[in-house]
């Protein structure tokens, strides 16, 4: 197997981690709220999820006692950020902290255990194709999160639940004014956020690398907040973004294999590198992010 | 029905008993994590707060502690309160260590009383270079500084992973991922006999006195706590917003490079992959939990500290993870922030109307 067909099989699959948490965030963000704390909630997600299917309640069970468990903890998340009004950026760091420090605490005894992934389902005819085969053979958490991608974008293309978080993240005052309950809303979104940060986390460790290791989160969760600035809060950049992440997480491993003479930490670091990278690229153009960008985002309300 | 009320005024009782409140709360939710371990919670609650300050062995080493907390919290206090969120402090440690570590590893035969001053300075200048990216990327490319100085703690991680696994890996050390033990001339004297508590502890409360006088009875300060609650105000005012960014960065990352030198050229002795314990993170919660005041972290900076060494008690006297310390420091911080809003509001219990 050529490195290129190798990355372009694999994309998809380790784009998902990225993708799901930052299309949690993107709805939050959105919706003018600031969830620092993905990397703890990811790693909450994954511990669950991982003890789940490791005593033999498989896959389904173990995606939804993850999407439930990111969603009590972004409930505190909302409690402390919405019901408090306490600054977002602290709580986002405090609960990142007790979600890392919960994951290892419950992951403790399970600690290097591995259990078996999910099956690759693939589309007739088009899985044969020279090179690019590899894309259209993936398991079914990655299909269902490219339809969740095509939902989100549609959402805010064409509904009115759409519109009406965007009112809530632009002007919340005008949002309330016009009968809106603007915390109610960005509860929801925050809630839902958090169950999505739980999936990512569930798919780290149940079928990307069907395994648990503490810290194996390993920064996915801060480079999905990334990812979702990186996109200027659109889906479709946000997933091109996801899959950019995906392919040069494989590279490093393509490089590694080839035996290039390069340091195996130079190629762990690449996803670190190539962040801030793109985060200055991107950033540096102002217009950019003041036509995309969402005017209330981090202020309470 | 409860509601919340916003005060004329922050309330100072209040301030000063937001981290007794959490304390209080935090131990109540550990209590119950304990007992759903099946651990005995007295025994963890005895090793983990009261022991450390019981035997003066035991001080000691809560005193050895408290060195890097304080110095990285009172730098990133500094930050915080200007609004700039610097919370890789953990990369600028590390490079603060690797930075240090250059003299004696180029230079084991090295002599001189100059050595360990000369590696604590390198070290500083290393950890503040570390903070020059997420500065220049803020301030020139608008980039959000807490995404850049995380990313540069990950990067921190390989780099002294690099190191230690290629050229600075002691060839005479079993094939372990760490450099040659430090020769005597770079270690820093001890302060207290009989202890392993060095002279940066005394650096360590000098820079809560620095920053006490900076933050407090200086013009550069006040200029930070403007930008940091009034943007607009200070920008009138013609306060640098870029000043701000690239002082409170560099401040930071000079004062975590410190600690991270300190660290190797103190109770370790060597560079090692376990350096720090995630000093870097829970300096953070050290900061807050100061109410980001200089005379507060020296206090929460000592708690903290104490927490780490009870956390070590009782992990062999009561059978406890380590991870339990971490989700023990992350609740606390959690009910600082849910404790301190009650030093601007006040809760109102009754009707709608009655008060």
């Amino acid at each position: 197997m050529t490195g290129i067909d190798f990355i372009l099989g694999g994309m998809l699959a380790a784009a998902t981690p990225f993708l799901l948490a930052a299309l949690g965030e993107l709805v939050v963000e959105r919706a003018g709220v600031l969830n620092l704390g993905i990397e703890g909630l990811m790693a909450l997600g994954a511990v669950i999820a991982f003890i789940v299917v490791y005593h033999g309640g498989g896959h389904v069970a173990a995606f939804a006692a993850a999407a439930l468990a990111g969603v009590v903890l972004s409930l505190v998340f909302g409690w402390l950020a919405l019901g408090l009004r306490a600054n977002q950026v602290a709580v986002g760091l405090a609960i990142g902290i007790l979600g890392q420090g919960l994951s290892s605490l419950i992951g403790n005894s399970y600690e290097s255990l591995t259990i078996t992934g999910l099956p690759k389902l693939s589309v007739p005819v088009l899985s044969g194709l020279p090179l690019i085969g590899g894309l259209f053979s993936q398991d079914a958490v990655v299909w269902l999160t490219l339809a969740a991608t095509l939902g989100i974008w549609a959402m805010f293309r064409f509904s009115r639940l759409g519109l009406i978080l965007r009112a809530v993240g632009e002007n919340p005052h005008a949002a309330r004014a016009i009968g809106y309950r603007v915390i109610a809303l960005r509860l929801w979104a925050v809630m839902f956020g958090g169950a999505m940060a739980g999936l990512a986390g569930a798919y780290a460790a149940t079928v990307y690398t069907p395994l648990w290791a503490d810290g194996m989160i390993a920064g996915r969760g801060w480079i999905a907040l990334a990812l979702v600035v990186f996109g200027t809060w659109l889906t479709g950049r946000i997933f091109f973004g996801a899959c950019l992440f995906g392919a040069v997480s494989l590279a490093g491993l393509v490089a590694q294999t080839q035996n290039w003479p390069v340091p195996s930490q130079l190629l762990s670091s690449l996803p670190y590198i190539v962040t801030i990278v793109v985060l200055g690229i991107i950033t540096a153009n102002k217009r950019l992010l003041k036509i995309n960008g969402v005017a209330s985002l981090g202020e309470p309300f | 029905m409860i509601r919340m009320i916003r005060r004329d005024r922050a309330s100072r009782p209040m301030a000063v008993s937001a981290p007794l409140i959490a304390l209080g709360a935090a131990i109540a939710f550990n209590l119950i994590l304990f007992l759903a371990m099946g651990k005995d919670a007295g025994a963890v609650f005895y090793a983990l707060l009261l022991e450390p300050f019981l035997s003066w062995s035991g001080f000691s080493e809560v005193l050895l502690k408290t060195g890097p907390l304080l110095l990285i919290a009172q730098g990133l206090a500094i930050g915080f309160r200007a609004k700039v969120f610097n919370i890789g402090a953990e990369g600028q440690f590390i490079l603060g260590a690797i930075c240090a570590s250059i003299i004696p590893v180029y230079f084991p035969q090295a002599t001189g009383g100059w050595i360990w001053p000369a590696m604590l300075l390198l070290g500083a200048l290393g950890g503040a270079l570390w903070a020059v990216v997420p500065a220049f990327w803020r301030v020139r490319l608008n980039a959000n500084e807490i995404l850049v100085t995380l990313m540069m703690s990950l990067i921190a991680v390989q780099v002294l992973n690099y190191l230690l696994l290629g050229p600075w890996k002691d060839p005479m050390g079993f094939n372990f991922p760490q450099s040659v033990m430090f020769q005597y001339d770079a270690m820093i004297p001890i302060l207290i006999p009989g202890t392993r508590v060095n002279v940066s502890l005394l650096l360590a409360l000098l820079s809560a006195v620095l920053a006490w006088a900076y933050m407090q009875r200086s013009f550069g300060g006040y200029q930070f706590l403007v930008g940091g609650l009034a943007p607009k105000a200070a920008a009138y005012a013609g306060f640098s917003e870029s000043r701000a960014i690239w002082l409170s960065l560099l401040i930071g990352g000079f004062a975590a490079g410190l600690a991270g030198a300190a660290e190797v050229a103190g109770p370790i002795g060597q560079l090692q992959r376990s350096i720090s314990t995630g000093y870097g993170y829970a300096a953070i919660i050290v900061a807050y939990l100061g109410g980001l005041h200089p005379i507060g972290i020296v206090v929460s900076a000592l708690f903290m500290a104490a927490l780490y060494i009870g956390g070590d008690n009782a992990m062999v006297s009561a059978d406890l993870p380590v991870a339990a310390v971490r989700v023990f420091q992350g609740s606390l911080l959690v009910f600082y922030l849910a404790a301190i809003t009650l030093v601007r509001y006040r809760v109102v219990f009754g009707k709608r109307g009655s008060a």
